[in-house]
């Protein structure tokens, strides 16, 4: 909370010597608790106390890290988790997007997808999993589509609630300048919700790396849940650790690289840099 | 809201307007669409069109589900799957509003907590999965502990984020009057926190419920997810279908009675 300050300028000046310090300070202290985690971890592996196999030492993990990067292991890895997240949450998006866009247009459509939706939203989707491997098998197409549907309803939601919030405005100016229904559609309501679907957009595409990760814990087939896991059933607890790094590395990734593009593409909108966790 | 109409003239008879004023018109009339879908369901399988391997009927599903109701099995693996996203929520909610009030109400602890907020919250949580097994074993104790991390940062976010939203005019009158600072925090800041606080405690929510399933998916012995996966391996898939659409049903009243209490703790704002 920002504390009201009433600094006459003389001191302000005065007293910037000390100012530059706490600025100083003030800069630092964010990198005060990671480095304090990481010193208490080398302390904990060191000391004993912590068997390496519960707690491997900081050099294990970073041993291993190399290594992965070296063999080529964490970019293949990498590269399959995040062919099958996006192929998923592109499936996603453009049915989502598609069924959300009919559900505002057609009454009897939205009658029939209305309670299928409602119902489906809230339900954790990953619980059909196995059902999806009965129908699937045991590659790619049972883990794509599961994380489909799994980001499908967020998709949906988040494009019925924008086009339905389209200021009514807009949508008779432009009926009264006679824009006809596919103008209308396309350069009035999908742009004016634009800005919904895309946070929408942002939602899905963490669920789905999430559910990816589970996938290949459930069933292997690579990809850097199925190495945890595997790193996992060896009881090889460096590989495990690193696994999370290298996890939490695509997550922020992922995560930033949404969060760039809603930048680039929404410049015109206020709420560009929303949501701003990262 | 009712869809946009934009075609001129005359729109067909609408869903809702078949169903007149009569409120169990109108309930049937909304969820008439998933009697079908049973109905379509049902037949496609008693008809072998598909077969029952890839998918059980519906009646068998619901037969096995009363069986497994009967035989206690459900409800002993739900009370115990239950229990777990339940303790780990709420340790979540308590300790991820806190942390998100005291971050955006002191520069301090936004500095030192902040940065590992920050830098843990887009990570998939289920990679956390495989280490909770190393430490906490097959047990409640990796379940409670996976969900309480997940659901942590929703919570914690959106507490600060509500929190920051503040209106700055009322802490500066409650602080004129001579309010301290826990008064502060627990009259004035948490109150106009409370809404989105709510709404990341449904995101949470909504998480536990992913997270739980899918430890207990792999690595558990006791739960429903734990009783999908072997159901499933052993091909008694209509038993696998009815726990299924259990916890699936589990999951959706859960959010609905959440969207309930939600309602009452925000009549205030009318």
């Amino acid at each position: 909370m920002a504390r009201v300050e009433a600094i006459p300028p003389q001191t302000a000046a005065r007293a910037s010597g000390a100012g530059v310090l706490r600025n100083a300070c003030w800069s630092v202290a964010p990198l005060i608790t990671p480095a304090l985690a990481l010193i208490a971890w080398e302390i904990a592996t060191r000391s004993g106390d912590v068997s390496a196999f519960m707690l491997p030492s900081i050099g294990a993990v970073a041993a291993r890290l190399a290594a992965d990067l070296g063999s080529g292991d964490f970019v293949l890895n990498a590269a399959l988790t995040l062919y099958r997240t996006f192929c998923g949450f592109a499936i996603a998006t453009v049915v989502g997007v598609g069924v959300g866009i009919l559900m505002a247009r057609n009454q009897w459509a939205h009658w029939f997808l209305d309670p299928i939706v409602s119902v489906g939203f809230p339900m954790p989707k990953i619980a059909f999993l196995p059902v999806f491997i009965l129908w699937f098998g045991l590659f790619d197409a049972t883990k794509i589509s599961i994380i489909a549907v799994s980001a499908l309803f967020l998709v949906i939601t988040a494009t019925l609630a924008g086009l339905q919030g389209v200021d009514r405005e807009l949508i008779w100016s432009a009926q009264s300048l006679g824009a006809p229904e596919r103008r209308l559609a396309f350069e009035i309501m999908i742009p004016a919700a634009l800005p919904q679907i895309y946070t929408g957009l942002q939602v899905a595409l963490p669920t789905a790396l999430i559910v990816e990760i589970v996938a290949e814990m459930l069933m292997g087939g690579y990809g850097l849940g199925g190495a945890m896991m595997e790193a996992s059933r060896e009881l090889n607890s460096p590989d495990v650790f690193a696994g999370i790094v290298e996890v939490m590395v695509v997550g922020y990734g992922v995560v930033a690289g949404m969060a760039w593009l809603r930048r680039r593409l929404l410049v015109w909108h206020q709420e560009a840099d929303s949501p701003a966790t990262v | 809201m009712a869809p946009i109409r934009t075609t001129r003239g005359k729109l067909p008879p609408s869903p809702a307007a078949l169903a007149g004023d009569n409120p169990l018109a109108r309930v049937l009339v909304r969820y008439a669409p998933l009697v079908l879908l049973a109905a379509l369901w049902e037949a496609a399988t008693r008809s072998s069109l598909i077969s029952a391997h890839v998918l059980p009927p519906l009646t068998g599903v619901c037969a096995s589900w009363f069986r497994l109701v009967a035989n206690g099995e459900l409800i002993a693996n739900g009370l115990d799957s239950l229990y777990r996203v339940g303790l780990g929520l709420l340790l979540a909610i308590v300790v991820g509003s806190a942390a998100g009030l005291f971050m955006a109400s002191s520069r301090v602890v936004n500095a030192f907590v902040g940065p590992v907020v920050r830098m843990f919250y887009p990570m998939p949580k289920s990679a956390l999965i495989p280490v909770m097994v190393l430490w906490l074993g097959f047990g409640d104790a990796s379940k409670i502990v996976l969900i309480f991390l997940g659901c942590l940062l929703p919570v914690a976010i959106s507490a600060f984020n509500g929190a920051r939203g503040a209106d700055m005019t009322l802490i500066w009158s409650a602080r004129s009057f001579g309010a301290r600072r826990h008064q502060i925090i627990g009259e004035v800041i948490f109150p106009s926190a409370l809404p989105e606080i709510l709404a990341g405690i449904r995101i949470a929510l909504a998480t536990s419920f992913i997270l739980l399933v899918s430890s207990e998916l792999i690595a558990a012995r006791k739960g429903l997810g734990y009783m999908i996966g072997m159901l499933g391996d052993g091909g008694v898939y209509d038993a696998m279908f009815a726990t299924v659409l259990t916890v699936a049903m589990l999951g959706f009243v859960a959010d609905r009675l959440y969207l309930a209490l939600m309602g009452r703790l925000l009549r205030w704002r009318g």
